[in-house]
């Protein structure tokens, strides 16, 4: 065996090798899922040139970033092998906590307190449910998922919550640093911060190992009960945080809010990369790929679709990316 | 003895890597032709291609029969004759035993549903053939390694397959099993089915190659009749150094301080598989290579993982004579312990991650400021023992997975050692490695004792035992049956004490 790769390397003049390097790019899966992205942006602006206007790609940002944010918390819970199906409770729950505290009389922190109490309530249940008890996470977020969507409807009985908010507090929702929107700014802050952590930090090397082989994991030192638990909190902590922005928004707490949702999270997650298998994905991919699934639907509207057919194309993106996926590193790993 | 299947100028690239350079290949009927080589010499990249697993570079020819043949998958090589036997045996668990054999070809009923009575009649037949005695009905995984391996040759067998692969068949076996193994392979070879076998255990290959020919570094660089070659010869062949300068002679780091010392220990919870262990009490001293010895099923890996925290246990664990709880890996490895284990895919490694990622693991917080991991330190590192272990891969971020299996082995044993525990404990560590690199991890280990590292080596290997234990203790269906000084351990008295 020689090492062909290391001298070929140093041979090659540095033009070479930064094309190379480019060349290497296309193995990385975000690169691709963000090729894939502007490709349909550049289709739908040959339709019609306002889906390139500040305004338009402003408003597109915004109606994803709920769910880019939370495919950020579910990412980590899906490298770690696990799944998080509770995330659009959660979320509901604490906007709809929120709602009821500021109706009660309550400040804003207070208020945003307890709505990011909720968050880690869930996530405590469900990375207790997971490690303590031993469920499965499918079944064990199924659980809280439902148990939390039934204290929604019990609590408000189908009927909306409407309280009155100081001006400070919407501006979590409606507010604007210069021309983007402040839920826009707060996607891309935690991502930037989750993306370093699970790259940079122990916590994330751990979170990785945990994923790709538990038993190894373990026997290396890596205390995987506690990473599991921490994961499922940041997941549901995470989501709590959308639900906030979400009902700073629109000022009203649905009894179905977030309903539905934790299945655009997952595929966000799936699109950007993250295998279910756990081991692999990325914070980025998932927010990208949350942001494709985004300009598809704008495409949808503006190119005057049935929006009932956006379901469909999503599913489509969905089952294409991820095949594309599997059948590139069949060919190119081989590994049997 | 007639010519079956040739290989005539066979390359393989991966990406960084040239695994196989214009090999040559002769394999015949009726002939056990044995395939050596160091760890990431190619051997199993040459079979993968003969399976069909891999598809070699273009320029090389493979001919079967006189013909030229490209081999297209598995499935193509299964028809063509031939058949392999992984390490990792590919055997449904869940399954009878005959159920496996006839997986995915099972006999169907004029209904259309199963045909059970005739597929266990077939079994029954394929096995009596071979002089097996397990029957048709016996759930899988029921079965030993050993006996498991028996069901896969059937199931080659019931193939009709000419030409059988066997990679590192033994690695995992007890010496007993070893024996039925190397038996059932001349007797294929006697019914006229030719046999490519890989192994790094010296005795086995003398007792049973017809041929041997040894890969270094992708190419071929001897083949010739067993008859011709010698110990000395092959290990030259093979690692280019002579036989009586790899392995040093013992030198004791051992002191009469008590380092570790172990007082009743047992399961906690017994369980139907494994040996009962029970009331086991040794000491570990400083500085020692301490071995453990026993037949397969003696509860030797039990006990380890009672040490390390990854089986509740009863009785009491001392470190420095202060009595210590050790309830988790984690525990054990706060109080200094480390664990190479036996199995390195399941236990041992995270294949979808790096060689840097996997040897770090252990350690990790010892290149982190602030949970920050330095990238650069952390390289440097494992670049070290990359080096000082001899790892054979492009870099430090290639995945473990596509490492050759002894290098894989080699890396679990850096992830350890490079965490400078004070007793670490390794179970079976020069399994599937070389000869070479097994003198360089005999004398790794020699070295840390004398830098005051209390070692203790379970290994099925009693000659390995014998060359590197300052004591040896013996255990036989869950309790110690004899500890031995190094001058009273002989292979005899040790023996005696594992089965008496
Ligand atoms: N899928 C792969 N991708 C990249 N490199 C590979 C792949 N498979 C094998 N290699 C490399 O090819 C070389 C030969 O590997 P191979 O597994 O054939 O060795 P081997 O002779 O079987 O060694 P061992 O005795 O350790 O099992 C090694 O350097 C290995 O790292
Ligand atoms: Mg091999």
């Amino acid at each position: 065996m020689s090492m062909s790769g290391q001298k070929s390397a140093t041979a090659e003049q540095t033009p070479q090798r930064l094309w190379h390097g480019l060349a290497q790019l296309r193995h990385v899966r975000e690169v691709n899922v963000l090729l894939a992205m502007l490709i349909v942006g550049a289709l739908i602006s040959l339709y019609t040139p306002y889906f390139l206007t500040t305004n338009n790609l402003m408003g597109v940002f915004r109606a994803f970033s709920l769910t880019a944010i939370m495919s950020i918390g579910m990412v980590m819970v899906i490298i770690t092998g696990g799944i998080d199906l509770s995330v659009g409770s959660a979320m509901g729950l604490a906007s709809l906590v929120t709602a009821l505290c500021f109706d009660a009389g309550f400040g804003t922190s207070t208020s945003i307190a307890a709505g990011v109490g909720v968050g880690v309530t869930f996530g405590l249940a469900n990375g207790l449910l997971i490690t303590a008890v031993g469920l499965p996470p499918f079944i064990a977020t199924l659980g809280t998922l439902s148990i939390g969507r039934g204290m929604m409807y019990m609590i408000t009985h189908g009927v909306p919550v409407t309280p009155d908010t100081p001006e400070a507090f919407s501006v979590l929702g409606q507010g604007y640093v210069g021309p983007v929107p402040v839920p826009v700014v707060i996607m891309l802050a935690l991502m930037v911060v989750f993306a370093l952590v699970m790259r940079r930090t122990r916590f994330g090397r751990h979170v990785y190992a945990t994923g790709g082989n538990e038993h190894a994991a373990r026997l290396s030192g890596v205390k995987t009960d506690r990473v599991k638990l921490a994961v499922y909190v940041l997941s549901s902590t995470i989501a709590s945080l959308a639900g906030i922005i979400g009902f700073s928004r629109y000022l009203s707490a649905e009894p179905a809010s977030g309903f539905g949702s934790e299945l655009d999270v997952i595929a966000a997650a799936a699109i950007g990369g993250a295998s279910l298998a756990g081991g692999v994905g990325s914070v980025t991919g998932a927010v990208i790929g949350a942001a494709l699934v985004g300009v598809i639907a704008n495409g949808v509207v503006l190119l005057n679709i049935n929006t009932y057919a956006q379901q469909a194309i999503t599913g489509g993106v969905i089952l294409i990316a991820v095949s594309l996926d599997v059948l590139r590193s069949k060919l190119t790993g081989g590994n049997g | 003895m007639t010519l079956f299947l040739e290989m005539h100028g066979i390359s393989k690239t991966f990406p960084g890597v040239k695994a196989l350079n214009r090999v040559d290949l002769h394999l015949r009927l009726g002939e056990v032709h044995v395939l050596a080589g160091e760890n990431g010499a190619g051997k199993s990249t040459l079979m993968k291609i003969m399976t069909g697993v891999y598809r070699a570079d273009p320029g090389g020819a493979i001919r079967i029969d006189g013909q030229d043949t490209v081999i297209k998958d598995p499935v193509h090589a299964r028809a063509l004759g031939i058949s392999i036997i992984y390490q990792e045996l590919a055997v449904v668990n869940n399954m009878t035993v005959a159920e496996n054999i006839y997986l995915a070809r099972e006999p169907l009923g004029r209904t259309g549903l199963i045909d059970r009575r005739k597929m266990n009649a077939d079994a029954r037949a394929v096995l009596a053939e071979l002089d097996i005695s397990i029957a048709p009905d016996t759930r899988v995984g029921n079965l030993s390694i050993g006996q498991k391996q028996m069901v896969e040759i059937a199931r080659a067998i019931s193939y009709r397959s000419k030409l059988i692969i066997m990679d590192e068949p033994t690695a995992s076996l007890s010496h007993h099993e070893a024996t039925t193994l190397t038996r059932m392979v001349r007797k294929l070879a006697a019914q006229n089915i030719g046999i490519v076998y890989i192994s790094h255990r010296m005795d086995e290959i003398f007792e049973i190659a017809d041929r041997i020919t040894v890969l270094r570094d992708g190419e071929t660089v001897d083949s010739r009749p067993a008859a011709d070659m010698t110990r000395e010869l092959l290990v030259r062949k093979m690692v280019d150094r002579e036989l009586s300068q790899l392995f040093g002679a013992h030198l004791s780091h051992a002191t009469h301080q008590v380092l570790m010392s172990v007082r009743g220990l047992g399961l906690k919870r017994p369980t139907a598989q494994g040996a009962r262990v029970s009331d086991v009490s040794f000491d570990l001293h400083r500085g020692e290579i301490l071995g453990f010895f026993g037949l397969v099923g003696a509860g030797r890996t039990e006990v380890m993982e009672m040490i390390f925290g990854s089986r509740s246990h009863v009785g009491t664990i001392a470190i420095d004579g202060k009595e210590v709880r050790i309830e988790s890996p984690s525990d054990a490895i706060g109080h200094g312990i480390g664990f190479v284990t036996e199995d390195r895919k399941e236990q041992g490694l995270v294949l979808g991650m790096s060689v840097r990622e996997n040897f770090s693991l252990t350690h990790l917080a010892e290149y982190c400021r602030l949970d920050v991991v330095n990238r650069r330190r952390e390289t440097e590192a494992c670049h070290g023992f990359v080096r000082s272990l001899g790892i054979k891969t492009p870099s430090t971020e290639q995945k473990v997975l596509n490492l050759s299996g002894g290098n894989q082995q080699k890396v679990v044993i850096a992830k350890w050692v490079a965490r400078r525990p004070r007793i670490l404990i390794v179970d079976e560590p020069t399994r599937g490695i070389d000869i070479g690199a097994k003198a360089e991890v005999h004398a790794l280990l020699n070295r840390l004792t004398s830098e005051g590292m209390s070692i203790i080596v379970v290994s099925s290997d009693l000659p390995e035992i014998l060359a590197i234990s300052d004591r040896v203790i013996v255990l036989k269906e869950g309790r110690i049956s004899g500890i031995l000084g190094r001058d009273d351990a002989t292979q005899e008295q040790v023996m005696l004490a594992a089965t008496g």
